[in-house]
């Protein structure tokens, strides 16, 4: 998907494993993607389809053991993250790629108030004095909206509401003079509505603002609909399509985005039907796992061929590709 | 649709905002808490009681420790001017405990702060390191807490020297193996909390996520168990002395003073008795403080 030299981050080949007392678990089995300056690509992909997994590969975030990357390539403008040292990694993270998590309540610590957390990121990656970081603390609370920042600032993480904290951890996220790349891992799963509606439009608005990079994690189409640009669509360790979301909304190639997309309630080709579809069966555990397509064993297409190996890309068009052995069958067959 | 970040700034405190709830600080609910508690609130009494002697034990003896007045031995309390008795030197018991107080108190500090410092560095870093490092170091640990810690405490005093010096050091290295392991069990919970993984990815190191991120958040068991282990330290110190390996005559230590009651405690039950008092209340105190403490102080313990 990369395109004309603006990839921020470029995903070549990555192989997560995790061994285990049960064989080796491929969380993320040859996965690739890249992100565009000042756009956001969404992975989507039900639970344990190794979204999460990938986001932390490419932070080098992932523990070892039992987790390891094994092989692939983590370009992030021009570099290969899986070459530096420890010391270097560490200055990229925070400063230039930066993580949200899905747990606003546990993400924050809760012994230190807000402004002081915020104000760490200036005083300890730039050696800001504490006044100036904590003026620098008021003005990234008010950027991300909060009320009365000059207030908040000297408040405990108990002491504000779950849509409050996840402010507050993109705020830290961004208390960097240059953010290169921000990775939203869930960032709205564990809010209400109200509040996930508010905080994808914060993040939206903030992408337009500075301009950063968004490489979001979902499972809700939901989310991808209202925020990407490109999707990528994961299913147990795999990269089985990926889009323009534009591309991947109108035409699906692959069963399981088709699935995906089928199931979400308010898809109007269902109105009025009396079951909301779904896909049968549940992921496959990612222990011995075979060569063939990990979906095999859920998907209506599946012929011989699924199980034995791994299809080839396909190219839909310049920005859309499929690795389905049958993406090209009409799309009502499975159905 | 673009709205702005100062419209979107204004609408959540009205879908998310909560009532203004009056400000009442951790602090001051822990103490309401506190307050609830009899046994914790008179054990907090008796140690300040303590502090307090301890600190204007020079206005408030009447004597000097050491002055020895060999006429008025043995004096009984409430006879020839002395409250508490007199010793077999004739020195004022009352006055002795007193400043025997400071002693206590500094030791229990002292040794406390050696088994803080250093179980503190082991707990933390066998915790947050994990692996083989934690396996070697918790091993160790666990033979030091194989001996009897008094014993232990004999080993190295004897070994060092008798002397209240050598008896704190002592102290101080018995009281790591528990300490390290309270603490190491709170960084094995902190660690694989949200905030010490978002605090990674935001570019810290190992060294400040555990001292600046976890340990902070230690703090709740540490206080309970430093309480605890100075309630220990005393009743560490005192023996020690009692058994000639702390401090030396003519100090004022209470174990000492136990000790040199011993031989007349048939017929001056009050030289052996007043400083074991002082002991028992001393070691109370600190006891009740650290359970009323750990009442509070443990999040399991609330609702």
């Amino acid at each position: 998907m990369a395109e004309n030299g603006t990839c921020v981050l470029s995903v070549e080949d990555l192989h997560t494993y995790f061994y285990t007392q049960r064989g080796i678990v491929k969380a993320v089995n040859g996965v690739s993607f890249a992100v565009d300056r000042g756009r956001t690509l969404c992975l989507v992909g039900e639970s344990g389809c190794g979204k999460s997994v990938a986001a932390l590969s490419i932070m080098r975030l992932i523990t070892t053991p039992p987790g390891k990357i094994v092989r692939g390539s983590i370009q992030f403008e021009g570099r290969d993250l899986l070459g530096l040292d420890p010391e270097e990694m560490r200055r990229v993270r925070g400063r230039r790629i930066s993580m949200i998590f899905q747990e606003p309540m546990t993400s924050l610590n809760p012994v230190f108030k807000i402004g002081r957390q915020i104000g760490e990121m200036f005083t300890y990656h730039e050696g800001m004095r504490p006044r100036e970081a904590r003026r620098k603390a008021i003005e990234l609370l008010a950027l991300v909206g909060i009320p009365a920042p000059e207030l908040r600032v000297d408040d405990y993480p108990h002491q504000l509401s779950g849509g409050m904290r996840q402010r507050v951890m993109i705020a830290m996220a961004l208390a960097s003079p240059d953010p290169g790349l921000l990775i939203a891992d869930e960032p709205t799963t564990a809010l209400d509505v109200t509040i996930q509606a508010q905080i994808l439009e914060l993040l939206r608005d903030l992408q337009q603002r500075i301009g950063v990079s968004i490489l979001l994690i979902t499972h809700n189409m939901g989310v991808v609909v209202e925020m990407a640009d490109d999707v990528a669509v994961l299913y147990a360790g795999r990269k089985v399509e990926a889009a323009r979301t534009k591309e991947l909304l109108i035409s699906p190639c692959h069963p399981y985005t088709r699935g995906l997309l089928n199931s979400i309630p308010g898809n109007p080709k269902y109105r009025g039907a009396a079951r909301l579809e779904s896909i049968p069966g549940s992921v496959p555990s990612l222990a011995g796992l075979g060569e063939g397509c990990p979906f095999e064993n859920r998907c209506l297409l599946a012929r011989a061929v699924c199980r034995e190996r791994f299809p080839e890309e396909q190219a839909v068009s310049g920005t859309h590709s499929v690795w389905c052995h049958f993406a090209d069958a009409p799309a009502a067959a499975d159905r | 649709m673009p709205t702005s970040i100062l419209e979107s700034a204004t609408s959540p405190p009205a879908a998310n905002g909560s009532a203004p709830l009056p400000e009442i600080s951790l602090l001051h609910e822990q103490w309401l808490q506190f307050r609830k508690s009899k046994s914790a609130l008179f054990g907090l009494l008796l140690i300040v009681i303590f502090f307090l002697l301890a600190l204007f034990a020079p206005a408030l003896a009447p004597d000097d420790p050491l002055r020895q007045h060999l006429p008025a031995s043995l004096t009984g309390p409430l006879q020839g001017g002395y409250l508490l008795g007199s010793d077999d030197l004739g020195r004022d018991i009352l006055s002795r405990i007193l400043f025997g107080s400071r002693i206590s108190l500094m030791v229990g500090a002292i040794s406390v702060s050696i088994s803080l410092v250093a179980g503190g560095v082991v707990g933390l870093v066998a915790g947050y390191f994990g692996g083989t490092l934690d396996l070697v170091v918790m091993r160790g640990i666990d033979v030091m807490m194989a001996f009897p810690s008094i014993l232990l405490a004999i080993v190295i005093c004897a070994t060092l020297g008798p002397s209240l010096q050598n008896a704190m050091i002592a102290i101080g290295v018995i009281g790591i193996p528990s300490i390290a392991r309270v603490i190491r069990a709170s960084v094995l919970a902190e660690k694989e909390l949200d905030y010490v993984t978002a605090e990674r990815s935001l570019g810290a190191s190992h060294l400040r996520l555990i001292f600046s991120a976890i340990l902070p958040n230690c703090v709740a068991p540490i206080i309970v168990q430093g309480t605890l282990a100075y309630a220990g330290a005393i009743i560490s110190a005192a023996s020690l002395s009692f058994l000639g390996l702390g401090a030396q005559p003519p100090a004022p230590e209470w174990g000492a003073m136990v000790s040199s009651g011993k031989e007349y405690i048939s017929t001056a039950w009050w030289v052996i008795t007043f400083p074991g008092l002082a002991i028992l209340f001393a070691v109370l105190g600190f006891n009740l403080l650290g359970d009323g403490l750990r009442d509070v102080l443990d999040p399991r313990m609330k609702e």
